[in-house]
């Protein structure tokens, strides 16, 4: 068994104008697979990814946000938002989708999975990584 | 003249550039990821905002929608408009210009 590496996937884009946001949230539930310790940054114009109450119903684009609430089930359980991104659009946590993961070691119990931090946080949780992926 | 911007004004300067050349009296349209141009509280809506006095902003509201929006989040005297909207504000002008 090979060692484990530290992953962070880097979101930086609004969710419909490209197809990296969606592409990028595949990648990370396929490389779930391989059992790395992985977590997910959401910076820039990335936070909107989050944002509740997407409906693409009149624009006619697939709606992918609810498939992040799979990300808890594929063991992705740490979300980074940076604050800074948020407080530049307007926005603040309680317009994020709540995301949870259920903790095994702690009888099944809920858990969020979305952390606001820093952008002096996120800088240093960068360093720490062995592999970083930009979506 | 119809402007249209679809580009995210934290990515790209197109909105900036846009309400710069735009005469007064023109129409401005934000679609797609443009429409983030339109949130009021954020670190650019203060341009928008003042832009408003001079010519006339409009918000595709599909847009809006799909990106969670809605319109009470929105800098006041931007009129959001559905896909009819953008094709009579498309007649209305004698031209278009799209900043892509």
């Amino acid at each position: 068994m090979s060692e484990t590496k530290k992953f962070m996937y880097i979101n930086r884009r609004p969710p419909y104008g490209t197809v990296y946001p969606l592409e990028g949230l595949e990648v990370v539930l396929i490389g779930a697979a391989f059992e790395q310790d992985v977590c997910m940054a959401f910076i820039s114009d990335g936070v909107f990814q989050l944002k509740q109450g997407q409906d693409t119903i009149e624009s006619g684009m697939k709606n992918f946000s609810p498939t992040y609430r799979a990300l808890g089930d594929y063991e992705v359980t740490r979300i980074y938002v940076e604050r800074e991104s948020l407080e530049e659009r307007g926005l603040t946590e309680a317009d994020l989708m709540p995301l949870t993961w259920e903790d095994e070691d702690d009888d099944w119990a809920e858990k969020p999975s979305i952390q606001i931090v820093s952008r002096t946080q996120l800088s240093d949780l960068l360093e720490e990584q062995d592999v970083v992926f930009n979506f | 003249m119809l402007h249209t911007v679809n580009k995210s004004s934290f990515e790209s300067a197109s909105l900036k550039i846009c309400l710069g050349l735009a005469k007064s009296g023109s129409d401005i349209l934000l679609i797609e990821d443009g429409v983030y141009g339109a949130l009021a509280g954020t670190i650019h809506a203060t341009m928008l905002a003042e832009a408003t006095s001079a010519v006339s902003v409009y918000a595709l509201g599909p847009d809006l929608k799909a990106r969670g929006l809605p319109e009470d989040r929105l800098i006041s005297g931007i009129k959001v408009v559905g896909y009819d909207g953008f094709v009579e504000l498309a007649c209305a002008n004698d031209k278009v210009q799209s900043w892509l």
